[in-house]
């Protein structure tokens, strides 16, 4: 059996650099499959806890963030592609309208 | 409310008030016979309800002639206690039966006056707002709401005298009207504070019952206190020293000149002091200064009115001089006589300024009495009628104005004031000297028109003809209520009887003079009004000559006369620059270094701040989400190293 702790490690390791492509990154599908690793990392921690504690708690948290993320995905999308008919680029560093 | 004897006296005040508002939603649509009959329909409404309130007043038992009505509580702070509330009694009655009466008829004849206006909307509109705040002025039960009243008149006198605000001097005639009268406003304020300090009470009938009891008869309090109200009395009522603004106001509409400027909102002073006679008559000083002011004022506005050549001008003067006359009855303690004078002078007054309306209407805007002449058969109802309204302000008998001023006369006789009552018949030989000038110089003698003015000669049309002759009617028989000479009072001061008699505390008493010496009296002011009828005639109309011959004689005089003493500019020179040298000085330093200066310096600090925050608003979401990041992992190193 694969131990809790290299679980852990590979979410955190997912989550890293889930922040690190949103945090360097100007392409903004690639910041948004950034924050869908993000996510992932988070339910693949819930999953192993569950596995360790014999406890479904984790499982149902994971169904729960999943249809989150499958709702922001729709959202995000809409909103990317509405940027891009309107701006034509999907950089966020050429998106600065509210700049003062 | 609840009672059923108080007949509705919101209404009153509230049906001018509803055309006003009603004017300014739909006046738009409603063209200019809509918004004359609105107007006018309102005021007759009026005046109906203030009717058939009168009349039902009259009914009820002498002592109980006091109505109010109060609609609801404006304000309850601490000890103040104020109530939106209206007062019907015998002396409101009068006020307001005046007040809307003579309004419905200048409502009227303005439809006719204005009609070719560009402003026809916006002169009803105010027209109908002062209605509105001169009914509230005169049916208020309490000071502050008067006051109220006081002001929204001031505002429509400053709104209406300006009516013309294209032209500068109806402009600055308005400002002016608006800044003197502050002066006197001051004095209503001061005084109204004192006597709620004192008093503990706002209210008439309250303040009136304790007064007696807290103020000693001629302490300084009261003294004081009924000092600053009559300075409020001498702005609104144009006295000695502030009526300069009166004659300016002349520069407005001449139905504004009539309604406000001679019938009702001048006369509000006299009004006011006649409502406090209670505390008046406890301050035997302050009756002193109103006769004196009175008497002087009398007198001096009459010799200006000697000299002037602008027909409105001359009634204006004419105007502040019988405001005069109801000074000096008011301060000799014959308030009856004062409010007399006051109802008959609206009925003629309003009367001689809707004729002098309708010689200027007829002469195309012409105002000079020198550029008239000769037009009595040309507008005969207008020349009819403006020769009831000469003879009932010269006091000849039977006609209302001999009747109100011989009783001021006498009065003055009677309460032992000789020199007022000396200085009151002077008043009356030049008053009729100068009205019957007024009436040879427009009317009588050979025509002086200019060739335009004669072209377009023409009677005005009936919506202004009625008017006239219904104040003619009025100046004939308005009078016959109170005869002297009889038995307990005549009718009018025992219709006002319930007012004045119940505060008689240390009053002087009515002096009663023997009948061989009120005969007397009386025929020495019809002899005097004679006398002053007959020198005009001479002068003006017999012997032509004999006016320049007169003028050059007394050269000095005449000019002194026409320019009014030269008041305006004594203070044009003393108070008006000083007080603007002062506010240029403030506006120099105080305004732009202090004031500015303090608001600029807030602004420049969070300009500074706000200049080192931005440099963290970069507007790229990487930055944000960077520091988004590091604030997470500092917080999580925070937990985890506990």
């Amino acid at each position: 059996m694969i131990p809790l702790s290299w679980s852990l490690a590979l979410s955190a390791v997912l989550f890293v650099i889930g922040v690190i492509g949103v945090l360097v990154r100007r392409n903004a599908l690639v910041i948004f499959m950034s924050i869908e690793l993000m996510l992932n990392a988070a339910n693949l921690a819930f999953v192993a806890f569950s596995r360790d504690m014999q406890s479904l708690d984790g499982q149902v948290f994971v169904f729960f963030v999943m249809a989150v993320a499958a709702a922001e995905v729709a959202v995000g999308l809409a909103i990317i592609v509405n940027m891009f008919r309107l701006r034509e680029t999907v950089f966020v560093d050429e998106i600065n309208l509210l700049k003062g | 409310m609840a009672d059923s004897n108080a007949p509705m006296l919101w209404l009153i005040p509230a049906l001018p008030l509803a055309a006003v508002l009603l004017n300014l939603l739909v006046g738009g649509r409603l063209g200019r016979k809509g918004i004359g009959w609105l107007a006018c329909s309102a005021v007759g409404l009026a005046f109906l309800v203030a009717l058939r309130a009168v009349l039902r007043l009259a009914a009820l038992p002498e002592a109980q002639r006091t109505v109010t009505d109060t609609v609801y509580t404006w304000m309850r702070v601490g000890d103040l206690s104020v109530d939106v509330s209206f007062l019907l009694d015998p002396l409101s009655a009068v006020m307001a039966l005046v007040v809307t009466g003579v309004g419905f008829l200048i409502h009227v004849y303005s439809t006719g006056y204005m009609a070719h206006d560009a402003s026809f909307r916006r002169f009803f509109l105010y027209l109908n707002l002062f209605m509105f705040a001169m009914l509230t002025l005169v049916m208020a039960d309490n000071f502050l709401l008067m006051f109220v009243g006081w002001e929204g008149v001031g505002l429509c006198s400053y709104l209406l005298i300006g009516f013309w605000y294209t032209r500068p001097s109806a402009a600055e005639a308005g400002k002016k009207a608006f800044i003197v009268n502050r002066i006197g406003d001051f004095g209503f304020i001061l005084g109204m504070l004192i006597l709620f300090t004192w008093g503990g009470s706002l209210e008439y009938t309250r303040l009136f019952a304790v007064a007696p009891h807290v103020f000693a008869v001629g302490s300084t309090v009261i003294t004081t206190a009924t000092l600053l109200l009559f300075l409020g009395a001498i702005g609104k009522s144009a006295q000695l020293p502030l009526y300069t603004w009166l004659p300016d106001a002349m520069e407005g509409p001449t139905p504004v000149s009539a309604l406000i400027h001679a019938a009702t909102m001048v006369t509000a002073g006299v009004y006011m002091v006649a409502r406090t006679h209670v505390l008046f008559q406890l301050a035997p000083v302050s009756l002193q200064t109103v006769a004196w002011v009175g008497a002087a004022t009398a007198v001096f506005a009459a010799s200006i009115g000697l000299a002037q050549n602008d027909i409105k001008r001359v009634l204006a003067y004419s105007t502040v001089s019988q405001l005069g006359y109801m000074f000096m009855a008011c301060g000799v303690g014959a308030f009856t006589a004062g409010i007399f004078h006051l109802m008959t002078h609206a009925f003629f007054k309003a009367l001689l300024f809707l004729g002098a309306g309708s010689v200027i209407h007829a002469l195309s805007n012409e105002q000079d009495l020198r550029k008239m002449g000769g037009l009595a058969p040309r507008l005969p109802w207008t020349h009819g009628t403006m020769l009831v309204a000469t003879l009932a302000i010269a006091g000849i008998p039977p006609l209302a104005g001999f009747f109100s001023k011989d009783e001021i006369l006498s009065s003055a006789f009677a309460s032992g004031n000789v020199a007022v009552w000396i200085l009151g018949l002077a008043g009356a030989v030049m008053t009729a000297f100068y009205m019957f000038r007024l009436y040879i110089l427009a009317f009588r003698g050979k025509p002086r028109l200019s060739h335009e003015a004669e072209h377009h000669l023409h009677e005005s049309p009936p919506s202004m003809i009625v008017p006239l002759a219904v104040l003619a009617a009025l100046s004939v028989v308005g009078g016959l209520v109170g005869p002297p000479m009889q038995e307990g009072g005549h009718s009018f001061a025992r219709w006002l009887a319930p007012v004045f008699a119940g505060g008689a505390h240390g009053a002087a008493p009515h002096h009663a003079v023997s009948v061989a010496t009120e005969w007397g009296l009386i025929a020495l002011s019809v002899v005097v009004a004679l006398a002053g009828i007959g020198l005009a005639f001479r002068v003006y109309l017999q012997d032509p000559d004999a006016a320049t011959r007169l003028r050059e004689r007394l050269a000095g005089l005449h000019r002194t006369l026409l320019n009014k003493y030269w008041v305006d500019e004594l203070y044009d020179a003393t108070a008006v620059r000083f007080v603007h040298g002062a506010a240029q000085s403030f506006w120099r330093f105080w305004d732009t270094k202090v004031v500015d200066g303090a608001v600029n310096g807030v602004g420049h600090v969070f300009e500074g701040c706000s200049a080192v925050l931005r440099l963290f608003q970069t507007g790229f979401v990487g930055t944000y989400a960077l520091f988004f990041t590091l604030g997470v992992v500092a917080l999580l190193l925070h937990f985890l190293r506990h």
